[in-house]
């Protein structure tokens, strides 16, 4: 089979999968719904509780899982390219730590300022992401050639380190019910209740992925090795802060949206490895759409398991993803 | 003859052991406000770092809480009596080795406060303050409970923390404890009761699902401006559906009295039963 044609066929499987988690998952959850009357336009909208369950409780969190599900894979796999380090994830270079600790100032000194109705805990999660991503892209650029990754990789580290501590440092200093619910934050939530929330972070994620886009040949080579890449005429200073810069945004994005959820961005780039091979220009798209349907099976699971309580998603990740992908692991090797 | 001697000095330490104390330390902010109200006040020599009332405790030096009790510090100001969390297993052991009484509790329903007032009482040796402090609030809470008798009870939600400006991380009590006690005093019908839990997270979903007629909603701010308030509840008109927000019955419960099982329960109560039975 030619290379053209894998992709187009793996990639339409994995969208063909995600299609169908996405389209069933708004119609199952603790409540059963009648769709026929959810889309019945004559019922008047606030007296049609079925309708308002499934586009204001359960679509929002659908869409919602479905985008911090592919912009937290498809970071992981840039990131694990860039980096050339396996254990890499969206998580590891501090970005999530600085949105995390954006989000923890605006919980723990309640701010309450809201622009365009974007409340204060996404605005300070995305700023305090976008200051990471510039500290740690400083310290790195500030080598003589290029972008170090090992100064990136360490530095990164570092300052996640860093920032956690002040996380769990402002987290001690709240008063007792601010101090849960950040924790609680911590955990990742979906359940955006409204489409705004989500219309916020979709252009942050889109410019993201048309950087992405660009990326699977370069990132092939510079897996291989950044003299390797560059022997074939990659730019590799340019196409670095590329994959840096791009992956950052996503990130921040996505945990501006539903918080630093755990696993998405180490397990599912992993698992896609394991079924379609190493190819980014295969990876990457199929990472994402698996990150998106991975994501919402999770949320899924995340609020019927327990019903009428919840589970935090981000448990639920760790939970289904850690055991399947030693599974997986352990049966391929 | 040594069994003689020994014998007065066993009365001595015996008649020690049941004299009141002088000097109590409260860690649990709703034990302090009791202890105020039973007229222990005076014998109080520190408080928890979330201690504000009564208005008198602001002068006192505080000396940590809950996760971060300072036990130096509780050592070094000679407590004879100490008021602990249920939880603070690592401060029972250190209070024990310096031979420090502690008085054990946990929050628990409507009645147990005035059950600990009363325990506070025989302990502190305020036996009859106590005992007239725990009648007068039941008696509040009951008159609400005759007043509310009758009539028809709102099925309600009662919430007790949300992330601002949004629908996001509700909580909500839910069956059980002093919230739910006192929304029931108040003539309210938990929609939450079948969960039996204090407190639970709760989904947009289950709320569209049980479609409460009234939710309250706790706000420990002092007061709301009317502008406040309205942004204050304003994210609620998403889920449209539910007969509490058709009717515009989300009612806020203002203050930080509320929130804590002590004596002010009676007023909340009560506040609450207006707000249910207008």
């Amino acid at each position: 089979m030619s290379i053209r044609r894998r992709i187009v066929t793996v990639v339409l499987a994995f969208a063909g999968f995600t299609l169908a988690i996405l389209a069933w998952a708004p119609t199952v959850g603790s409540t059963p719904i009648s769709l026929a009357r959810a889309f019945d336009r004559s019922i008047p909208w606030d007296s049609n509780v079925d309708a308002q369950i499934f586009f204001v409780a359960r679509l929002p969190r659908v869409l919602a899982g479905a985008l911090v599900g592919a912009a937290l894979a498809a970071a992981g796999v840039i990131l694990q390219a860039l980096l050339r380090n396996p254990l890499a994830t969206p998580f590891t270079l501090g970005v999530s730590a600085g949105g995390s600790l954006g989000a923890m100032l605006a919980v723990t000194l309640r701010w309450e300022l809201s622009v365009l109705g974007i409340t204060s805990i996404p605005l300070a999660s995305f700023a305090g992401s976008s200051i990471a991503t510039a500290i740690v892209y400083a310290l790195a650029a500030s080598q003589r050639r290029g972008l170090s990754t090992n100064v990136l990789l360490l530095a990164g580290v570092t300052l996640n380190a860093f920032f956690s501590a002040l996380i769990l440092f402002v987290q001690y200093l709240a008063d007792f019910a601010e101090a849960l619910r950040a924790i609680r934050w911590m955990m990742g939530g979906l359940d955006v209740a409204g489409y705004l929330p989500i219309a916020a972070a979709l252009p942050l994620i889109a410019v993201a992925f048309a950087a992405f886009a660009t990326m699977p040949r370069t990132l092939n080579l510079l897996s291989i090795g950044a003299e390797a890449a560059a022997a074939k005429g990659v730019e590799i200073v340019r196409a670095q802060r590329l994959a840096f810069f791009s992956a950052s945004l996503a990130t921040g994005a996505a945990v501006s949206l539903g918080g630093p959820i755990g696993f998405i961005g180490i397990i599912v780039p992993h698992l896609v490895r394991l079924m379609v091979g190493a190819d980014h220009r295969v990876v990457l798209p199929a990472s994402a759409l698996f990150g998106a349907s991975f994501l919402v099976a999770c949320d899924l699971a995340a609020r019927t398991l327990l019903s009428p309580l919840e589970i935090p998603v981000g448990v639920v990740t760790a939970l289904i993803g850690g055991p399947f992908f030693l599974w997986l692991l352990v049966k391929r090797s | 003859m040594k069994r003689l001697l020994c014998l007065p000095l066993l009365l001595v330490l015996a008649i020690h052991a049941q004299a009141p104390p002088k000097r109590i330390i409260s860690l649990v902010p709703a034990l302090t406000e009791m202890l105020f109200a039973i007229g222990a006040g005076p014998q109080v020599v520190a408080v928890s770092t979330y201690d504000v009332e009564p208005p008198e405790v602001r002068a006192l030096p505080t000396v940590g809480a809950l996760v971060d009790p300072d036990t130096e510090r509780i050592i070094a100001l000679r407590p004879d009596l100490v008021l602990t969390y249920g939880s603070q297993t690592e401060l029972h052991a250190q209070l024990t080795s310096a031979r420090i009484a502690f008085f054990d509790y946990r929050h628990g329903g409507l009645d147990h406060i005035m059950t600990t007032m009363r325990t506070l009482g025989a302990r502190t040796g305020h036996v009859e303050q106590a005992n007239a402090a725990a009648q007068a609030l039941q008696s509040r809470i009951d008159a609400v409970r005759t007043r509310v008798a009758g009539r028809p009870r709102p099925r309600t939600l009662l919430v007790f923390g949300r992330e601002p400006g949004t629908l996001r991380n509700i909580y909500a009590s839910a069956g059980r404890g002093f919230l739910h006690d006192m929304l029931v005093a108040a003539g309210g019908d938990d929609v939450l009761s079948d969960m039996q839990r204090e407190s639970a997270q709760l989904s947009t979903e289950i709320i569209l699902a049980r479609a409460p007629d009234v939710i309250i909603e706790l706000n420990t701010a002092n007061r709301l401006n009317e502008a406040d308030l309205k942004a204050f509840v304003d994210p609620w008109s998403t889920l449209a559906s539910v007969p509490a927000v058709k009717n515009r019955r989300v009612l806020v419960l203002t203050g930080s009295g509320t929130a804590v099982p002590g004596p002010r329960v009676a007023e909340g109560v009560e506040r609450m039963a207006r707000l249910l039975h207008p």
